[in-house]
């Protein structure tokens, strides 16, 4: 009579399923299906979305084109570590660097338009987590990632690291602003 | 074929145990406890260290001890008991004798060495890497040989536990089908295998690497292979502790399941879906198509999903059926009132189906969801989900099954039985209220796995709104208060085992072969009210999911407002 036990009957795979189960199981099927269907669906209709591309690429590249940006487009720098901000024109693709323990350099966009964000790692791997937007995303080392942000407010954002990478990781914290 | 004496039927529970069985359950949980006990020391050395202001250890004991916690809790101890429970399930459960006894020694053994060495790497320094350990971050090269090491002592306990159902089998100690909790734990034992391979293919790559032998191992595909590892175990800990349900419903109330098809359906939908779970930590990461995200991370369009969900609903209606039939047939809840709410095993069981569903089951499909997982990706969201899942769902009914071991299995009276009663409800809400707030803090976006939240001295420092540091500080009390709860289970568990009254440990059967387990008589179903079987648990079902329902649309409403991200 119990859980513990042999089923009872020998051929239980033919029992019929009384209605509270049936109905549960119906129910359950029909919201599990809701939920799968959300994911296509908001990728159709909604506006947030991580459909980004990647490529691999090595550090001293990812450096090199980094770079590249901030000679052309830096505005001032801030803080006594003379971070660069970069103001960039709308549209064009934008790289922020991950490393320890630090984001370099500093970016300034404007609000509603669009920028192909570059993101990658140069050492460890590290947490994209921009405040209080609460957006996340994982930074890889060896790995770009290539996703199109289009900022809907403006201010001062906080980009946190939440990836531990080692003993400094809870310094790492920058900024990216928004006019 | 097993000498006489060899088996000892318990006086009070009726259970046959196989002796040579009956020690490895014993030292086996035993050894979980011991890493029960030293995670939980850590746990308090890192919640109180979260809570802002109080800062109670350094940076690097910070990280360092959050390692150790992870890796005792998630790993040691759960894995420890299950082999226990798997052991139980097999031998005790089909009155079998166990397979291969001396290599369940050699098992226990490799996981006890593998244990104490990865936990005094950590404890050495220079391997604070988490319990995830990500390339190319290293840890020293015993961190991931006591790991391996571990594993190779479970997957040893796998095959004994799989080597019993042969004998089983064999031996004829059991007509028919094998029970619904042996089915359960084979589901357990089945997942296991497939978790330890995982774990292997990437952590013995990963160990050469520590000692140089090679020089790279991908991260992005570390991630992969690591989780079907690092979240795979933990539907071990489902598969075992939904096993453990039934088993508790079935001791407690002598309930039997509503249909064996579909709690055994609903198991047989773990084994095929549940590993793809794993994706889901991969969702925040670059280098992953969007349909493969969809697919996997639904678990398969959900399936494994609605097999908690069925599990969720047959293990309490199983429970009520049984107490209609005993004459509680009043109105739509007398069954639940009348519950054995002072017995711990079934109060702590009760608690932690519907945390684990409430909490832990909707807060998992938030994270799983591709576009939601990046409000929550890496947030202490993400431990507040688990916490729910394998503390609330798995670590209080490990508890609960102990309470019942101790006399049938430990052959002890149980001191302080009050104390007992009431510590599923002290350890149970007081991990609800903790895994509500970290969920709160995360939604706010604090971090996991960051040891001050105040960016001291940064001169780019964010200040999180006031409620993330009110919660912060709430995670600390209730972690406290969750933790005493846990010390009352040491402290009730270990006392007896040492210090409690022994009992009669019941007569040895005359035989060398056990008594076999005779298949109950089948008996009509009787209904509950409305042509249902199970009224109260269906209306439990539907407010669970308008929980769902709400607090999903909740979570879309809120991804719609921040930064659009194509």
């Amino acid at each position: 009579m119990s859980s513990i036990l042999p089923p009872a009957r020998r051929v239980w795979w033919k029992e019929p399923i009384e209605k509270t189960e049936l109905w549960w199981i119906a129910i359950a099927l029909v919201w599990s299906m809701v939920l799968f269907f959300m994911m296509p669906y908001w990728h159709v209709f909604g506006k947030q979305n991580l459909s980004n591309e990647a490529y691999r690429i090595s550090a001293a590249d990812f450096q090199a084109r980094t770079q590249e940006m901030v000679d052309k487009y830096t505005v001032r720098t801030e803080t006594e570590q003379n971070i660069p901000v970069v103001n960039p024109p709308a549209g064009s693709d934008v790289y922020l660097i991950g490393r320890l323990w630090q984001w370099w350099p500093i970016l300034e966009l404007e609000q509603g338009k669009s920028y192909r964000l570059h993101l990658s790692a140069m050492d460890y791997q590290h947490g994209f987590s921009l405040q209080p937007e609460n957006v996340n995303l994982q930074i890889v080392p060896g790995y770009e990632m290539v996703i199109t942000v289009t900022p809907n407010k403006t201010g001062s954002f906080a980009i946190v690291c939440n990836e531990y990478c080692g003993i400094g990781h809870h310094q790492m914290v920058s900024r990216m602003y928004v006019k | 074929m097993a000498d006489i004496g060899s088996f000892r039927i318990d006086p009070r529970s009726g259970l046959q145990y196989h002796r040579e069985a009956e020690a490895l359950i014993k030292v086996n949980a035993v050894a979980g406890v011991v890493f029960l006990l030293l995670g939980g020391v850590l746990a308090l050395l890192v919640a109180l260290t979260r809570v802002p202001g109080l800062h109670i250890l350094d940076a690097e004991w910070f990280y360092l001890t959050l390692t150790a916690h992870g890796i005792d809790m998630l790993i040691f101890w759960m894995i420890f008991f299950e082999i226990a429970i798997l052991y139980f399930c097999s031998s005790t459960l089909l009155r079998c004798r166990l397979a291969a006894p001396r290599w369940g020694w050699v098992a226990f053994a490799l996981m006890v060495i593998g244990a104490i060495m990865t936990n005094v790497a950590v404890f050495q320094g220079q391997s604070s890497v988490m319990m995830t350990s990500y390339t190319p971050m290293m840890a020293k090269p015993a961190f991931y040989a006591g790991l391996i090491l571990f594993a190779v002592g479970g997957l040893i306990g796998c095959f004994i536990f799989l080597g019993t159902l042969v004998i089983a089998k064999a031996e004829k100690t059991y007509e028919g089908s094998i029970p619904l909790v042996t089915f359960g734990a084979l589901t357990a034992c089945i997942i296991a295998v497939f978790t330890i391979a995982s774990g292997a293919i990437i952590l013995i790559p990963t160990w050469l690497l520590s000692l140089g032998v090679i020089d790279k191992v991908d991260p992005l595909a570390y991630r992969m292979i690591w989780w079907a590892f690092g979240h795979s175990s933990q539907q071990i800990n489902v598969a075992a502790h939904v096993s453990i349900w039934y088993l508790v419903a079935a001791l407690v109330f002598g309930a039997k399941p509503m249909s064996e098809r579909v709690s055994r359906g609903a198991f047989l939908l773990y084994i095929l879906f549940l590993q793809l779970a794993s994706a889901h930590h991969l969702l925040a990461d670059p280098g992953l198509s969007t349909n493969w995200k969809v697919v996997n991370t639904s678990y398969f369009m959900y399936f494994a999903v609605l097999a908690s969900m069925i599990h969720g609903l047959t293990v309490p209606g199983a429970m009520e059926v049984a107490q209609r039939q005993k004459g509680y047939t009043r109105g739509l809840y007398e069954w639940l009132r009348r519950a054995p709410w002072g017995n711990p095993t079934f109060s702590g069981v009760f608690i932690a189906i519907i945390g684990f569903g409430f909490l832990g089951g909707i807060s998992g499909v938030m994270m799983g969801t591709e576009q939601l997982n990046m409000i929550i990706h890496n947030t202490i969201y993400v431990p507040g989900h688990f916490h729910a899942t394998v503390v609330v769902g798995t670590t209080l009914t490990f508890m609960a099954l102990t309470y019942y071991l101790i006399p049938v299995l430990f052959k002890r009276e149980m001191i302080n039985p009050g104390l007992a009663r009431l510590q599923p409800y002290l350890f149970g809400f007081s991990m609800y209220f903790f895994c509500l707030v970290m969920m709160g803090a995360g939604t706010l976006g604090v971090s996991r796995r960051h040891w001050d939240m105040a960016f001291s001295g940064m001169p780019m420092a964010y200040e999180w709104p006031g409620a993330a540091y009110l919660m912060m500080g709430l995670v600390g009390i209730s972690a406290v208060a969750a933790i005493l709860g846990g010390a009352i289970y040491i402290y009730v568990t270990v006392g007896s085992l040492l210090w409690g009254k022994r009992v009669d440990s019941g007569a040895a059967s005359a035989s060398g072969r056990p008594t076999p387990l005779m298949a109950p008589a089948a008996v009509a179903q009787t209904y509950g009210s409305q042509g249902f079987a199970a009224p109260g648990t269906f209306m439990l079902a539907m407010v669970f999911l308008v929980a769902f329902v709400l607090y999903y649309f909740v979570n879309w409403k809120y991804l719609s407002t921040v930064w659009g991200l194509s």
